[in-house]
Formats: C-alpha cells, structure tokens, sequence
C-alpha cells in the first residue's frame, strides 16, 4: 500500500507549501523530533512540530498565526530538524517559502525586526558591490534598528586585528549583479 | 590541473586568517590555487531567508564564472558558502526549467560541471598523501573538532560525512598528532547568522558549544567555518557571560592546526589576529 495514501494535502497555505518546494506537512504525524533538536525551539512562539501541525490543519486562523510567527525567523536553518525527521519533511526549505511569503506580505513579527533588518542590510550591501562590505553592513543595519550601541566595542577590536576592510572591495561586473537583484527582488526590500 | 578557489566575503574580512592559512597550506605543499577572477558574494542566509531565486542566481553566477575560467574543481573554504553552492548546483541540475530561468536572470549559462570541495574534502584529497612525511611539530593538543551545521547538513545534498557524529576532521587531526575528543556538540548549531541580530541566543548556543568542549578537557577547539569561528571567538565576552566564568580556549581553523604542524610561523597563518589568545 503506497504509504502517501493517507497524506491528503489540505487545500491553503499546505498546498502552497507544497506546489513551491514539494513538501508535504500532511507526512509528519507529530514524533516531535524537531522541536526536541531544534537549538531555537525554546524561544520560538510555536516550536516546529507544532508549526506542521497547524498547517495540517488548513484553518485559515492557524496559518495566519504562523505567517505571523516568531519561530519563522528565528530558525536558523541549522538543518537538524530535517537530519531527525523520521518522514524526511525539508521543514527548512518549508521554513524558507514561508519567511518570503510572510515579508512579501508584510506580516514579519515585530519580534523578527532585528533579524530581518539584518538580513536586508546584508543583501543590500551585495546588491551595489557585489562582495559584503562589513562595516557597511554595521551601519546600514544600525540605522534600520536604531541599535547604535550595540557591539561598538567590536569595531576597533576587529579593525586592530586587521578583520575590517575600511573600503567594500568592488566587482567588475556590478551591473550584472543589480540586474541580478533587479529581475529577483522585484520589490525594494527596504 | 589548477585547483579553483572560492575565498568568499569572510574571507576578505573578518576571517582573513582562514584564507592566510589556506594559501600559507597550499603554498607550503606545493598545491596550484587560482581564485574564480570577480566572484561575488553567494547571498548566505540572508538570500535564502528572503528570496529564493536571489538565493540561486548569486550562487550559479559564482559557478558560471568558475566554467568560464576553465575551472572544473574549487575548493570553498567557507562551509556556509559551500553550503549555498552545492545546494544550488544540486538543486540547477534536477530542474531544468528552473536551470534555464536562472541562467536567464544572470545572463551568464550554468552548466553544471564544476564540483565543489570543502575544506576537508580538499586537504584530503591534496594534503593527506605528503601530509605526514610533512610534520616536523606534532599538534600534540587535546582537541574539539567542530564541524557545525552547513559541512554536514542537509547530508542528501551534500553527501559528506555523517550528519551528527562526523569523523573526517577527527581523522585529520590525528594524523598530525593532535587527541581528538569525544564530545556531544561536533554538530550543533553556534548561531550562525543570529551573531549580531540576536546576540544573546548565539550566547547560549555556543556557550553550550564551548561549555561541553571545556569540560571534557579540550586544549583547542577546531573549525572550518567562518561563522563558527567568529561566533566562537569574537563572541567569547557573551559566551562566558552564559557560561558564568571565563574560558580561555582558543578556536584555530584546521589549517592554522596543519600550518602549525608542517612548520608555517603564527603570523603567516594569522594566529595573532584571533580574540582568544592563540596559546597552544
């Protein structure tokens, strides 16, 4: 008997999970292996475990809450869950399609401000130089957040040690990469 | 045949001692290096966090360069930028529709037929054979090795080592000298790309990281990642902010270890440019 007989996908944010990158949270019949591993789960607001079953459920009400979460931001893509999975669900790759889908909607949680301000400032310091350009990324990411004091012991550490470039190293072919971003981040991610 | 080189962003920056010691490695032994000529940066976790294609083009435009190079094997020392890279080709090559597209978005074809080596890949490949006729100063040290997340995980795509009790960078590490411990945190993640966003959970987990190394006596922990180096080293003040007291081991790169052992000085392999007091 084909073991996927009894995985009926539920139509909304399920099915979308799974016409984007194939995975089904109808296999996951709630061991919680992942939330056991997961380094991040104790400060996630639904651990990733509960996060498949409340796609499970396809009520609209519950998948709102998980675009809407915390735990979507947090997991670092660490992969354990994935590693201890007993159906092999790719809940990062789950993980992923939602953080887009929630920033495209703009329904981040305000707890994520910080990380998602710091992934933003990263991909906007490659999209003009095309390398990272580190000291630019502190700026940038301070002046989304307002965290000015944060880590400013760390610069003239780094810079002593001689791991700061005070100039971004350029690329040639910068144009390539703003078409890159262009045809990709359709929208400005600011 | 000349190896190809992916040094990637950390490695320009606040990780330049991982690329001093590759070069300082591969200079010693004879090994041909060639870095991919105006590679950019491979999007790391920000682009997968955000935007799937742009998190696929950055990658395949690295990889266009290296074919049009004439590269057919780079060695990508970052394992979070090997990590994105083998995704990328694993993921271009089982779906060509979505190959095309991104060889449209980067102007640039990707074929496919470069292969990526991380760091344990290479040094195995082109360090071992000459490697112990080559250490004149055994790495006698009690050692941590470390392998973190991206150089294991996901093990379907990646297919390196087992995914939660890795051996391979233990295995090294014998051959020049050093004890490898056993330990129950090889894998588990430091924190990665929470280092500055949130700075107290990266606290936490490598302070569990560095807790459990200490205890079970290790001298030096060992790394082949970048993000793992500097959430343990530069982050040392919030690490032992959780762990309630002061741990001095310091946190070497494989091939600082390696240069140690082969006779390269300290400052050739950067040593003097880590937080904690490189004192092994």
């Amino acid at each position: 008997m084909s073991s996927d007989l009894h995985h009926s996908i539920p139509a909304g944010l399920g099915s979308e999970v799974f016409d984007q990158t194939e995975v089904k949270v109808s296999r996951c019949y709630q061991c919680g292996k992942c939330s056991a591993g997961c380094p991040l789960s104790e400060e996630m607001d639904y651990p990733p475990s509960l996060v498949m079953r409340m796609l499970q459920t396809g009520n609209k009400e519950m998948e709102e809450k998980v675009l809407r979460s915390f735990s979507i931001w947090v997991c670092l893509t660490c992969e354990m869950c994935f590693a201890r999975c007993p159906m092999s669900i790719d809940i990062p790759k789950m993980m992923d399609f939602l953080r887009e889908k929630a920033l495209k909607e703009r329904k981040s949680n305000p707890k994520a401000k910080e990380i998602v301000a710091f992934h933003k400032s990263f991909l906007d310091s490659i999209r003009y130089t095309g390398r990272l350009y580190e000291i630019g990324l502190f700026a940038d990411y301070k002046s989304r957040t307002l965290k000015i004091l944060d880590d400013l012991a760390l610069a003239p550490k780094m810079l002593k040690r001689g791991k700061l470039n005070i100039f971004p190293e350029l690329i040639h072919d910068r144009s390539g990469i703003a078409s890159i971003f262009r045809k990709t981040v359709k929208k400005n991610l600011k | 045949m000349t190896l190809g080189f992916y040094p990637g962003c950390s490695l320009k920056g606040s990780s330049r001692e991982y690329a001093e010691s590759v070069l300082a490695v591969a200079k010693t032994l004879d090994i041909a290096i060639q870095e991919i000529s105006d590679w950019n940066c491979c999007g790391a976790t920000a682009a997968h966090n955000l935007n799937r294609e742009l998190s696929l083009a950055l990658p395949a435009r690295i990889l266009a360069l290296a074919e049009k190079q004439g590269l057919t094997e780079i060695v990508v020392p970052c394992a979070a930028c090997y990590s994105r890279l083998t995704v990328t080709r694993h993921e271009l090559l089982k779906d060509p529709a979505l190959k095309a597209r991104i060889s449209e978005i980067n102007n640039m074809e990707f074929k496919g037929n470069v292969t990526m080596l991380n760091i344990i890949q290479m040094i195995d490949k082109y360090v071992t054979p000459v490697l112990e006729s080559r250490v004149i100063k055994p790495f006698d040290h009690k050692v941590a090795c470390y392998y973190g997340c991206y150089l294991v995980r996901p093990h379907e795509i990646l297919n390196f080592d087992r995914e939660e009790d890795p051996q391979t960078m233990d295995e090294l590490m014998l051959k020049i000298g050093a004890k490898p411990i056993d330990w129950a945190y090889k894998t588990e993640c430091c924190g990665a790309g929470l280092s500055v966003s949130r700075t107290s959970s990266v606290g936490r987990l490598s302070g569990k990281i560095i807790g459990d190394a200490k205890d079970r006596g290790a001298e030096a922990m060992i790394v082949a990642c970048p993000m793992c180096h500097s959430n343990l080293d530069m982050r040392r003040d919030s690490i032992n902010s959780y762990l309630g007291e002061k741990v001095d081991i310091p946190v070497l790169y494989i091939t600082q270890a390696i240069g140690l052992a082969v006779g390269i000085d300290r400052k050739s392999l950067g040593l003097q440019r880590h937080f904690v007091k490189v004192t092994v």
